[in-house]
């Protein structure tokens, strides 16, 4: 009977433990933010200057862009970090968050086989370029996942006329890693944002094949989950790390991240345009 | 890619990367708890199944069975509403921690205990049922000793629980959230360096993780037989 009592401790201590660690020290903020910002290696370029000059441990957790903001909705996060303009819009609107600040920006690629079955190789507009892959039927990997890309990528079929369906349009509900390793095995093409892409060690036969139209703009923005709505919420923290994010220090931080000498992500806080 | 593998898991295991370190102790402590949790609710809860006579039993016999196929996300999304923010548990703020991990593993191999264990004890008790009441033992009395008797075979129950919460990536991913140095697991881990395209880290740390289950089972089967041994 003692065994057993003294189990039964054993396992109070550890879960008091486990819990106590969670709760004990409040010096941390979560944020929900995407795939592309923590797979390209971002975060962890960034976040030891913030993290050292303020002890405020920044928890991120990466998910697609339509999961972080629902992550967000929920009360579950102190700060979203994500990529779809126009979802963001409505997240502010409804309440959820407090305000959007423009924090930087890369660009959408299309990728796709060398082959290039549909031949849309230096195509300058990346509708048309959608439009012939569409015609070829070629394989198109889809993230289908609500994330920023996908949402991106929605767009252009909606710009290019198109509703995409049949066989050679498959919708993989995958982040972008898992998409790119997909594509690569079906020699298909996909929509991919730059940092990934650069970051990504799989490639296969893919190659950029369109790139540079303006429509594959990619702005990242940073929201503090609205404080009135979840009483929870770290404001303070939060805060912080966004005014750091936006500042001269953050954003300088950004645009020194770079892979094999390439620039991942650009600083756009002073563009005004925000 | 096939040597890549071995040799970054190898590099991994004697550059003692304290990452790694980080990430294997958290997958053992999180696992681990998760399997006493279940032992100290699934034992008795499992004999008094076996011995219990009451209105509903097979019900619960086959609920209990069901639930050994929980798919793991199913189990990872419950335990995510519950704690999540605007779910009832949400005050205790346990979402995207090591606990919120424990309990999803725990609902994942609890049936599998309390359903192992009835079996067990049940087996056991219609050998014995005789020859314990005969020494005036009532069935609730005989638990402790049944439960003693088959412990080896209840060794396995444990073991089938520790490898259904270490293999599984579905629910820790959902409530732990995949937090780098706080709820990022071996399975997690290794999801991720999968979706980075990185497939000789993914592998490595994939063969480490085996390892691991290797030895802790081997050392739970040789403990075993010891044990079998030394009480003849």
């Amino acid at each position: 009977m003692t065994k057993l009592k003294h189990l039964m401790l054993a396992a109070a201590a550890s879960l008091a433990a486990t819990t106590g660690a969670a709760s004990a020290d409040d010096t941390y903020i979560t944020v929900a933010s995407t795939t592309s910002t923590e797979q390209s290696g971002l975060f962890d370029h960034i976040l030891p200057a913030f993290e050292e000059e303020t002890g405020i441990e920044v928890r991120v957790i990466a998910q697609g862009t339509g999961q972080a903001l629902e992550t967000g909705r929920r009360g579950d996060a102190d700060v979203v970090f994500v990529h779809a303009r126009p979802a963001e819009e409505e997240f502010v609107a409804e309440g959820y968050g407090v305000e959007r600040h423009g924090v930087m920006y890369n660009d959408f690629i299309i990728v796709g086989p060398g082959s290039d079955p549909a031949g849309i190789a230096g195509t300058q507009e990346a509708d048309e370029a959608f439009a012939a892959i569409a015609e070829a039927e070629a394989p198109f990997a889809s993230r289908g996942d609500d994330s920023g890309t996908n949402q991106a990528e929605l767009a252009l079929w909606d710009s290019a006329g198109i509703a995409p369906s049949g066989g050679w349009y498959r919708e993989l509900g995958s982040g972008m890693g898992p998409t790119l390793n997909t594509a690569a095995q079906m020699d298909a093409y996909t929509l991919a944002d730059r940092g990934t892409w650069i970051s990504f060690q799989n490639r296969g036969n893919l190659e950029i094949l369109v790139e540079g139209d303006e429509r594959l703009f990619n702005p990242y923005g940073v929201i503090l989950v609205n404080p009135k709505r979840y009483p929870h919420v770290k404001t303070e923290k939060g805060q912080a790390f966004i005014d750091w994010l936006v500042s001269g220090e953050g954003q300088d931080a950004i645009a020194s991240y770079k892979l094999d000498g390439e620039q991942l992500f650009f600083p756009s806080a002073s563009d005004g345009e925000s | 890619m096939d040597g890549g593998a071995f040799t970054t898991a190898f590099h991994l295991i004697v550059s003692l990367d304290p990452t790694l370190g980080g990430i294997v102790a958290l997958s053992l402590r999180v696992t681990l708890t998760a399997v006493l949790v279940s032992c100290l609710i699934g034992l008795p809860v499992g004999a008094a199944l076996a011995m219990g006579r009451f209105p509903g039993r097979s019900f619960v016999v086959v609920f209990f069975n069901a639930l050994m196929g929980l798919p793991p996300v199913v189990a990872g999304l419950v335990v995510y509403l519950m704690l999540s923010r605007s779910g009832p548990l949400g005050d205790l703020g346990l979402l995207f921690t090591p606990t919120a991990m424990i309990v999803a593993q725990t609902a994942l191999i609890l049936p599998i205990v309390v359903s192992l264990t009835r079996q067990v004890v049940e087996d056991l008790w219609k050998e014995y049922e005789e020859q314990l009441r005969s020494l005036g033992a009532t069935s609730m009395r005989a638990i402790p000793t049944l439960l003693w008797d088959g412990r080896f075979s209840l060794l396995t129950a444990v073991l089938a629980g520790f490898g259904r919460a270490s293999a599984e990536v579905g629910a820790v991913l959902i409530v732990g959230g995949n937090i780098a140095g706080h709820t990022r697991t071996m399975t997690t881990a290794i999801a991720l360096e999968t979706a980075r395209g990185d497939l000789a880290l993914a592998l490595g740390l994939g063969i480490i993780l085996l390892a691991i289950t290797l030895v802790l089972n081997a050392g739970a089967f040789f403990t075993g037989r010891l044990a079998q041994r030394a009480s003849g």
